[in-house]
């Protein structure tokens, strides 16, 4: 018998993951982290949300923890994605969580109570390869694969990972919910950034934090054609907020000059790029070149690109990948590894 | 076999307590506002409740207000004095946040204290000098983390010289186990005491004020408590918050000499058996018998607490959240504790049913998680 910790955010999914644990003839203990202390949209301290899974872990009759990984959090996520912001990078604050604080601190916890494994109720799945290593895969359900958001992961802390609802689809989730009693059956995904109220949204998150500048928006002959609230706001390929004067067809932001407080627009076709390059690349087991499929947000569409060292070379041109983004390289499914785009 | 070493936070309901408090449960349903029989019953027993508490405190039984516990009557101390009375109050840093928010709220100073969590005396002077408008300083008897008292009379002396038109109020929650609150608080004129931390129920509280203190209520509507705290008296309680009173009062100096010396022996035991661990109180502050706050070097409390836990230890770090986690401490901050070190502190407490046996195997127990973790590490 495994003795499993189930990191429970509150949600159906994770909550899901954690009835599958029991099932499994596992010792189970919950554990919700407590990240932000500030306010979101399940109140201060996601209290709504902690609530949630002490009820579910009360349901499945499993013990229940809170940890107070907020010091990590703010460390980690919040203060890296207001500086992001402020260098006028695209910064995507749940892959630093998943790096820094659920398969780093929380899971180097869990080895330290003396569990086995950590499961979460991520959407994706774990193959195992003809030569032992493994691999995080695709979920049963497409489109809520959460796959891109695991690259980070190595063999070590794959090897640590159970991840039983990415063999099922989110239907079946909310089904399995159902039949349990789980009060969360019907809870609505979550949405957008954790520690960022839809109410208030991220301009008012980060004027708070930082200064935020006005700047002005070009096209590609230098002609002032609008201008943007917050040049800190604005993200590469974005098309909306930029108080463009009439012209002809759609215009996207093609570059962000934070030092000038400079964007610059053009077409949709002006936006493509052949090569990306990026930084920070890891591995699920070693570094390999070569052609793979290679996605560049959560639900993008993945594309072929051929990746030699520290830049990728796209085999049709593609939209200009936000600085801050991460890529991530599949193998069909599969994922081989992953880096951020510079 | 379950070691409970959390008291502070709520330590069990004595069994005379219980049995006080059952038939007020069961077969009597009079409210004490009403005027038959029944009602009169129900109202001769919040009396003699009162009547309990009074003595405890030395003070009359008029001026004893019930409330719901100790966060109310810290805020109908606060809010109620400054309501009535105008101006503004000095709290301590180290104070619950019962009485901290309603302090911040109102616009008050919160005074720092220093390294032993005591008011700092010289500051509070100096806030006295240089602030027109206080009313009302607020300083608790006993820190709830870590049982460090403060010497009331003094503070009180200072107020009476600086500040004569101030009231004092403290919060007495942690020290009625322990205490004579009656003879440490003989100069405040408001005290705060909450029934579950000495053999009563939770749910039940009391104000009691001194020497005429006017209030205006909080809680407001059919004016019961002399119109000082409405809604209808949480009759059964009450019976056992005034039970328990009356326990605590004859048996306070036994209890004393015999927790304090299981507490030194759990300390002693846990510095002398784990490297790198300390008291985190300095040496020499004086301070009750229930609690023992011990600083382990490179361990996160929260860890330790989950392994103890599952040993059946249960104890606590500084305070918890609505969402169940542990914060980092206001207390150690205010004492100057680095973040680190704090983040490495248990509060065991201990409680007028603590045994032997259970020190001894705490004794055990911990040594054996420490070394565990530190392994990891």
């Amino acid at each position: 018998m495994a003795r499993v910790m189930v990191a429970m955010s509150g949600g159906v999914d994770s909550s899901v993951a954690a009835a599958l644990a029991c099932e499994s003839n596992n010792e189970v203990v919950g554990v919700t982290l407590r990240l932000w202390g500030g306010e979101s949209d399940s109140g201060c301290c996601s209290v709504s949300d902690v609530d949630d899974a002490r009820r579910a872990a009360n349901a499945l009759g499993i013990e229940h923890h809170v940890f107070n990984l907020g010091d990590d959090f703010d460390k980690h996520v919040v203060g890296p994605y207001v500086e992001a912001h402020s260098a006028g990078l695209t910064p995507n604050p749940c892959i630093e969580c998943n790096r820094h604080i659920k398969f780093d601190r929380l899971l180097n916890r869990a080895k330290s109570l003396g569990f086995d494994k950590i499961v979460t109720g991520h959407h994706a799945r774990i193959t195992t390869r003809e030569d032992g290593t493994s691999r995080i895969a695709r979920a049963k359900d497409a489109a809520k694969d959460q796959s891109y958001v695991l690259y980070m992961l190595n063999q070590d802390q794959i090897s640590s990972l159970h991840l039983p609802v990415g063999e099922m689809t989110k239907d079946q989730v909310r089904e399995k919910a159902n039949s349990l009693g789980l009060r969360v059956a019907t809870k609505p995904d979550s949405q957008d950034v954790c520690f960022i109220t839809r109410e208030k949204g991220r301009a008012d998150f980060l004027a708070k934090r930082i200064p935020l500048t006005p700047g002005r928006v070009i096209d590609e002959n230098g002609s002032e054609v609008g201008q943007v609230e917050a040049i800190e706001l604005v993200t590469v390929g974005q098309r909306k907020g930029m108080l463009l004067a009439g012209g002809k067809g759609p215009r996207y932001a093609t570059s962000v000059d934070i030092e000038t407080a400079t964007v610059t627009v053009g077409t949709s076709e002006q936006l493509l790029v052949k090569v990306t390059e990026f930084r920070d690349s890891v591995w699920s087991a070693k570094q390999i070149n070569g052609e793979f499929l290679v996605q560049t947000s959560a639900h993008g569409k993945p594309e072929t690109a051929s990746v030699q060292g520290g830049s990728l070379t796209w085999k049709e041109p593609h939209q200009k990948v936000a600085s801050g983004q991460s890529v991530v390289f599949y193998e069909e499914d599969q994922v081989v590894g992953g880096a951020i785009a510079i | 076999m379950d070691i409970y070493l959390d008291h502070a936070a709520s330590t069990p309901v004595r069994e005379e307590v219980i049995q006080a408090m059952l038939p007020w449960l069961s077969n009597h349903p009079g409210n004490p506002s009403g005027s038959h029989r029944l009602a009169r019953e129900a109202r001769r027993a919040i009396d003699d409740a009162r009547d309990n508490v009074a003595a405890l405190l030395d003070a009359e039984p008029g001026d004893v207000i019930f409330t719901s516990g100790g966060t109310e009557s810290d805020n109908l101390a606060i809010d109620g004095v400054l309501g009535a009375k105008g101006g503004r109050a000095i709290c301590s840093a180290v104070e619950h946040p019962a009485v901290l928010e309603p302090v911040r709220d109102s616009g008050g100073i919160i005074a720092p204290t220093d390294a032993t969590g005591r008011i700092d005396f010289e500051n509070l002077s100096f806030l006295l000098d240089s602030i027109a408008d206080i009313s009302l300083v607020s300083i608790m008897m006993v820190n709830n983390e870590t049982g460090v008292i403060n010497d009331i009379d003094m503070i009180a002396d200072l107020i009476t010289e600086k500040s004569p038109e101030s009231f004092i109020h403290t919060d007495a929650v942690q020290a009625t186990s322990w205490l004579d609150v009656a003879e440490l608080s003989k100069k405040a004129h408001l005290i705060s005491l909450t029934g579950h931390k000495f053999g009563g129920p939770k749910g039940a509280g009391a104000l009691v004020l001194r020497d005429g203190v006017n209030l205006s209520p909080v809680i407001r509507g059919g004016g019961q408590e002399r119109e000082r705290r409405s809604g209808t008296q949480n009759v059964p309680a009450i019976v056992g918050l005034g039970e328990a009173a009356r326990l605590i009062k004859d048996e306070r100096s036994v209890v004393h000499k015999r927790v304090t010396m299981l507490r030194d022996k759990l300390e002693n035991g846990l510095i002398e058996n784990v490297s790198d661990t300390s008291r985190t109180v300095p040496d020499g502050t004086p301070r009750t018998p229930g609690i023992a706050h011990i600083c382990f070097k490179d361990i996160e409390n929260e860890s330790l607490l989950f392994l103890l836990e599952n040993k059946g230890i249960y104890a606590s770090a500084a305070s918890s959240c609505a969402s169940g986690a542990q914060e980092p401490s206001h207390v150690l901050e205010a004492m100057g504790i680095d973040v680190k070190v704090a983040e490495g502190s248990i509060r065991f407490s201990l409680g007028i049913a603590t045994t032997d046996k259970e020190i001894e195997c705490a004794l055990e127990i911990v040594p054996k998680a420490v070394e565990k973790l530190r392994e990891f590490s």
